[in-house]
């Protein structure tokens, strides 16, 4: 399936400038696991960061220090050979780095019931602004309307996500806003797992909702 | 030899000697080439650590270190990919990640099963790496400077685009649209590259 919903320029020039937060930074990776396209965007952004090393002026830099660095590399050994993994069969889900931040792919995992028909692992990223975590729709599930104080970014990994008038496959991403109201559902085939990464906690449109919030951690 | 002489002139032989060097440093470990790479490279990255917010001796210590992984991984750089500088710059930038921003930047890992290998790219995106980086160059020298002063505050001073708008005293919607068009620019050129070869 050709994915159809690429990254924005804005977390792409994010990424490249190594100024997004760490879990931007492992949703923009993890789609590039998955997507060609935005790899081939991302090499060309990396150029802009050559060319800018490029124009910066230059910094006096002290006479000894290249004397201090010819010294370090003298005592290099030759570095050692990465070991050759052997070409595993396996058929994952979930790309790397993902992968290795839940801990498996998505059988592996012990997933918390949020709610009925959506369950959530957490992922842990230290002085993070924002929160990652995986979420599991079954099949047909909607998620209850709310808006957004920050944005919220969500990459499909398995089965679709009908969020007003798109469908969400696999590799796609959805960027929204603090101006977006939406209530997207999983599509009726298999359930729907996604990383969702959120600025700021989601805000409820519905009483009940915005009670049970808390509860959920979202 | 590489003489400090032979760094100046034209952009694109400038980046063809930078490039040679790393090629002799992986190929026998060439310290003349070395000598030439930090000549032109230190003062550069000493000053790219700096607009990160780090202080002078901060900066130096990184700029060493950086210098000592183009040293050690000079084996991984293909030109085929990436110019010198786009090289150096990714290993400054990860360094800079660890030293200065309190955070981690993930990558993808191209021996894991489940990444899609670039056979399946698109064929409008199958231009040779080097040429595309050379499009994108001509493109860089072509904006204006207030596009291109955008660009350069979220590469080089990590601002956000709130705090660029704040900057450069201008609203944030026309941060937003610099940066777009600046991409479309970049974009257009790619593409007619393409539309040329057809």
């Amino acid at each position: 399936m050709t994915i159809k919903f690429h990254l924005s320029d804005d977390l792409l020039l994010g990424y490249s400038a190594g100024s997004l937060d760490e879990p931007s930074n492992l949703l923009v990776a993890s789609h590039l696991a998955l997507c060609p396209h935005c790899r081939a965007r991302n090499a060309s952004v990396d150029s802009l960061g050559g060319y800018m090393l490029d124009s910066l002026p230059e910094a006096p830099v002290p006479m000894a220090m290249m004397s201090s660095v010819l010294t370090r590399i003298r005592c290099e050994s030759e570095a050692p050979v990465p070991p050759t993994r052997s070409p595993s069969t396996a058929n994952f889900l979930i790309p790397e780095p993902l992968r290795s931040y839940v801990g498996g792919d998505v059988h592996d995992l012990n997933w918390i019931r949020m709610a009925p028909r959506v369950h959530q692992i957490q992922i842990n990223t230290p002085n993070s602004r924002s929160q990652a975590r995986l979420l599991r729709f079954q099949s047909g599930t909607s998620v209850p309307a709310h808006g957004h104080r920050g944005r919220e970014l969500t990459l499909v990994l398995t089965g679709s996500l009908c969020d007003r008038d798109t469908i969400l496959f696999r590799g796609d991403i959805a960027e929204t806003d603090e101006r977006t109201e939406h209530q997207p559902y999983a599509g009726p085939d298999e359930d729907c797992i996604c990383l969702a990464v959120t600025d700021a906690p989601l805000r409820f449109k519905s009483m009940f909702a915005r009670l049970l919030q808390p509860l959920f951690g979202i | 030899m590489v003489a400090l002489e032979e760094l100046r002139g034209d952009e694109n032989s400038v980046a063809a000697s930078l490039a040679d060097c790393i090629a002799r440093i992986a190929v026998s470990k060439d310290e003349t080439s070395f000598e030439a790479l930090f000549r032109y490279f230190a003062p550069r990255l000493k000053s790219y650590f700096m607009r990160l917010g780090a202080d002078a001796s901060a900066a130096e210590e990184v700029t060493q270190e950086a210098m000592v992984q183009v040293w050690r991984n000079a084996n991984q750089f293909d030109r085929s990919r990436a110019s010198a500088s786009t090289w150096i710059f990714t290993i400054a930038r990860n360094l800079s990640i660890d030293a200065f921003r309190r955070t981690r930047r993930p990558s993808f890992d191209p021996s894991d099963p489940a990444f899609i290998p670039d056979g399946e790219m698109l064929p409008d995106l199958q231009l040779e790496r080097a040429e595309t980086e050379q499009r994108v160059r001509f493109v860089m020298n072509s904006l204006s400077p207030n596009e291109k002063s955008v660009l350069m505050l979220s590469f080089y001073e990590n601002l956000s685009h709130g705090e660029i708008a704040e900057r450069l005293g201008i609203p944030l919607g026309t941060v937003k649209s610099r940066i777009r068009l600046a991409f479309a620019k970049i974009r257009t050129a790619l593409e007619t590259r393409q539309g040329e070869e057809q």
